[in-house]
């Protein structure tokens, strides 16, 4: 018998996920394509992700003219590259070890990155002090959520610890919890009002938990994953209020701040909100935040770096997590540095400030286009219902399933709109995530995929999926 | 904390203390950056502030990080990633055709051509394919399948995916993982953390770190008795000894595992790190397959490797991988789940590794720069491993064994009882109170020896042989220096 038949019971339990059908389905039909097969169409379009660079967006120049030469800083030698780019790239190539991208750092997170990031939060929220010795830079805000969980919870606590989640949410962060021996209770957003986090939802949520499991944390996303939702302030004062009652640890994974369309919405992070509640919230409700270099403008997901900032904490409790984060050895340096250059981009003045500023608008552009595009395209399906999308990157339009579809998917053994996906991806090569990955609710059927794409290839899906959809739904009729 | 959930009423306190919070991440330590290196980053804030010492600089002599310790990067890895960080330089002519064609291949498989896109969670699949090759054609043609290969954040994280995977049970059940003593304190952080049980092996220090198939066989049965011993640590070249176990060793581990239904983890991040005469690097699959049928397809193994030793020291980079032989295809599907958790290793880390597995060749442009730098880097290694070992040896009171390979010296110190006992006094391991002094007195930072475990009253450091050597030699006289001093102090 293999050894390895015993596993972790912990990593058995994370869900397989919904997406594995198709990205096996995805990659036999590429495999396929590659062989000449015919189709009616010549590649496949991603759009499950949000992973701006592989739909169509550039990296922006000023970071890549920067990494370029810290990783070969003979590129500093000749006047090819703009001034403000040299003299970033020597400045960060200072704060290593040896001069060297390639070192590991006496500590896991750079120093100076570190004050950089905490200069960044206290301007984003209008001067609310922000304290370097309680940030550490990530690998990635999903490794960093689940280094936090560590910490929080007892794998072998019985009961399970519990961390409240949205539903729907985004799958890793479920997997996290999981793979740690926790328990994640669900609490619904409200669809109907564009996702709103209703406070008595949140309020039944605990109560459900009642001799199941032991809430410990309240896991909040906004910009929401996969909703589209901004939360207000009133929103946010709500939840606030409530982790401090329940004597819950709140977890603010704002990786999307960048992302806000809405007209009367506004990013605000959950320290401001925070801290302008003034005592005894703001000196008692325990709070970590997470941001990420992969999403926003620079969309640097391959370079998994983020950070973290942890408010009210323990001290005790505090200097264990560092240990951890210098147990991990460190975040990969280039991503140190793409960090520093997302919270300290070009400023006007700077020589790389008008190609910087050019990209970044344009990048806005073309989202506010893709959020207008795809809400109309897509409330004009029948059968399908889209939230206003107010932030985030992505599309959780909501499909309304004929019996027959259903049935269908029972019979192939699949969640419906997961069938719906596999059916999408065989005849127009678009993939779709289904919206049973996301703990929807149930008896209800989404699709998700990204609008921080080009505005070509989300006009290409939009029209893929128009015809899909139509043919689909006459299909089941 | 069951008042949580179960009444409303605030109390005062905060929700997530010492006494609640997973007590495993308490339990968690690691040497390598613990008490004494936050203690010399410390001292040179003060250098900065103009304080004023016996020395002008803290040699940070305690982490396997080359390029801190001056060693440079290899230029073609460099140019390569520079192209693919920025390919408009694909237009610069300063750029050699064998490095924009390494890039441009590299991008292509990139999301988007671009090292910005997310990877699969198993890593780039030319990557793993490259991967693949490099292993037949170092373990002589025995075949790797790209499928086997998980590309990681460095080998550490591989390791503790492993772990993860593998750590299970509970009370007499619970998982036993057997470890070198002593090791890579990565090991005993991981255990710590996932609530192993850290079952410990002695290599033999009178016999060059050695390891002995009936240690191994002690420290299994005395383990059976309160624990489910499933897995086989073993670290080849070795960190911190540098020992390079003979073949015959490897064979006698092999045949150990498959006696006893062990799961066997080889690191091999030293893989060319190997210095002394009469040594060599043989790897366990190579090994494995050589001895037939009867183990190659019944050992499940996983090798590890890594980007940040032998002549690279890319080490901030986090790139590498695993080779996973014989594992169960179910249990392939949970490790896949698992790895898609992080979503994937650093896209950057993964062109590094496709540029360390398939590098210049001889008809190739860059070829002959290449190998003269990696030439450089690894002689210069084994100059430093030799003159390393001769001088401790000629202190008294210290002794030191070959240094084999790896990156570092693990000499024994010899202790006056006064200072073992003041060591006591003050609340501190008598090695980590020696260290402390050291690097207060000549500004050297060292991890002592209990960072890594040692026999019982037994006193060791680890010291990278990393620093230039004319900078090492210094080191190595000031340690001498200090060394003297303080056996006369408390004599």
């Amino acid at each position: 018998m293999s050894v390895l038949q015993e596993i972790s019971p912990n990593v058995k339990n994370i869900k397989q996920s919904e997406y594995e059908v198709l990205a096996s389905r995805a990659s036999q039909i590429e495999k396929e394509l590659s062989q000449g097969v015919r189709k009616p169409y010549k590649e496949l379009i991603d759009v499950c992700w949000c992973d701006p660079h592989s739909v169509g967006v550039k990296p922006l120049t000023f970071v890549r003219q920067v990494l370029a030469a810290c990783v070969y800083p003979q590129l500093m030698k000749s006047h090819e590259l703009p001034l403000d780019v040299r003299q970033r790239a020597q400045w960060l190539l200072g704060r290593c070890d040896g001069g060297s991208v390639g070192s590991y750092n006496a500590q896991p997170c750079i120093p100076e990155i570190i004050e950089k990031v905490s200069e960044f939060t206290t301007r984003r929220d209008g001067g609310v002090p922000s304290y370097p010795e309680n940030i550490f830079i990530s690998t990635g805000s999903q490794w960093a959520i689940m280094d936090i969980l560590n910490v929080l919870v007892n794998s072998e606590a019985s009961p399970k610890t519990g961390v409240l989640t949205p539903a729907p949410c985004h799958v890793t962060s479920m997997m996290s919890i999981t793979a740690l021996g926790a328990a994640a209770v669900p609490y619904y957003l409200t669809e109907e009002q564009g996702w709103t986090l209703q406070v008595e939802e949140l309020q039944r949520a605990l109560e459900s938990a009642k001799g199941v499991c032991n809430p410990v944390a309240l896991y909040v996303i906004n910009p929401g994953n996969p909703a589209g939702l901004v939360q207000s302030r009133k929103s946010m004062q709500e939840v606030i209020r409530f982790a401090s009652e329940k004597r819950l640890f709140l977890l603010a994974d704002e990786v999307y701040q960048d992302f806000v369309y809405g007209e009367n919405r506004e990013f605000v992070s959950y320290k401001r909100v925070l801290a302008e509640m003034g005592p005894p919230y703001s000196d008692t409700v325990e709070l970590v935040s997470f941001h990420s270099t992969s999403k926003g403008f620079m969309g640097e997901c391959g370079m998994r770096g983020g950070y973290v900032e942890l408010v009210n904490l323990d001290p005790a409790v505090q200097k264990h997590i560092f240990k951890l984060i210098s147990k991990s050895s460190c975040t990969p340096v280039l991503a140190q540095m793409a960090l520093d250059l997302m919270v300290n981009p070009p400023q006007p003045g700077d020589p790389s400030y008008p190609l910087y500023n050019q990209q970044t608008q344009h990048i806005k552009n073309m989202l506010a286009q893709n959020v207008k595009t795809t809400h109309e395209v897509l409330n004009s399906l029948p059968g399908v219902i889209s939230q206003p999308v107010e932030g985030g990157a992505f599309v959780f339009p909501r499909v309304f399933l004929p019996p027959k579809a259903i049935q269908k998917a029972e019979e192939e053994g699949m969640q419906p709109d997961t069938f719906y996906c596999v059916r999408l991806l065989e005849e127009t090569g678009v993939l779709c995530c289904p919206g049973s990955e996301f703990e929807q609710k149930e008896g209800t059927y989404h699709i998700r995929f990204c609008i921080t794409a080009s505005q070509d290839i989300v006009k290409e899906v939009l029209r893929h999926l128009t015809t899909f959809h139509t043919k689909f739904m006459k299909d089941f009729s | 904390m069951s008042q949580q959930a179960v009444n409303g009423v605030p109390s005062r306190g905060k929700v997530l203390t010492v006494d609640n919070m997973n007590p495993n991440v308490k339990r968690v330590e690691y040497a390598v950056r613990g008490p004494i290196v936050q203690r010399a980053v410390q001292i040179e804030k003060e250098l900065r502030e103009g304080v004023k010492k016996p020395f002008t600089e803290v040699i940070k002599a305690n982490i396997g990080d080359a390029h801190a310790m001056g060693q440079k990067p290899i230029t073609f890895l460099r140019q390569v990633l520079a192209l693919c960080a920025y390919p408009e330089l694909m237009e610069d002519n300063k750029f050699p055709e064998d490095a924009k064609k390494r890039a441009q291949r590299i991008l292509d498989a990139c999301g988007g051509h671009s090292i910005g896109a997310y990877s699969a969670s198993q890593g780039i699949e030319c990557v793993r394919q490259d991967v693949a090759r490099y292993i037949e054609k170092r373990d002589g043609g025995i075949p790797s399948n790209p499928d086997s290969i998980y590309l990681s954040t460095g080998a550490s994280d591989a390791i503790v995916t492993m772990l993860k995977l593998l750590v299970c049970g509970e009370g007499h059940d619970r998982t036993g993982v057997m470890i070198s003593i002593p090791q890579y304190p990565l090991y005993s952080a991981a255990l710590a953390d996932l609530g192993a049980v850290q079952i410990s092996y002695y290599l033999d220090e009178d016999k060059c770190w050695s390891l002995d198939v009936a240690e191994l066989r002690r420290a299994l049965n005395a383990a059976r008795q309160h624990c489910n011993p499933r897995v086989l640590c073993i670290i080849n070249p070795g960190n911190p000894t540098g020992q390079v176990q003979s073949r015959q060793c490897i064979e006698d581990v092999i045949k150990f595992a498959k006696e006893e239904h062990l799961f066997l983890m080889a690191d091999e991040v030293y893989q060319d790190n190997v210095y002394a005469e009469g040594c060599k690097f043989h790897s366990f699959k190579k090994v494995l397959f050589e001895m037939g049928p009867e183990y190659s397809s019944t050992v499940e193994m996983a090798s590890f490797h890594s980007t940040s030793k032998c002549y690279m020291g890319e080490c901030g980079f986090r790139g590498g991988y695993m080779e996973v032989i014989n594992m169960d295809p179910e249990v392939k599907a949970q490790l896949i789940k698992l790895v898609s958790v992080r979503l994937c290793p650093p896209v950057p880390g993964q062109a590094l590794l496709d540029l360390v597995v398939n590098p210049p060749q001889p008809d190739e442009p860059s070829y002959t720069t290449f190998m003269k730098e990696r030439t450089a880097v690894l002689a210069a290694l084994a100059e430093k491993a030799k003159l390393t070992e001769e001088i401790f040896n000629t202190v008294p009171g210290i002794t030191c064994n070959p240094v084999q390979g790896a990156m570092y010296t693990f000499p024994r110190i010899t202790l006056p009882q006064k200072a073992i006992d003041k060591a006591k006094e003050q609340g501190q391991v008598p090695d980590m109170y020696y260290c402390m002094r050291l690097l207060e007195e000549e500004g050297i930072c060292l991890v002592p020896g209990s960072g890594f475990g040692q026999r019982e009253g037994t006193f060791h450091f680890r010291m990278t042989i990393l620093p230039p050597t004319e900078k090492l030699k210094v080191v190595l006289q000031k340690i001498r220096d200090f060394h003297l001093r303080f056996t006369q102090e408390f004599s």
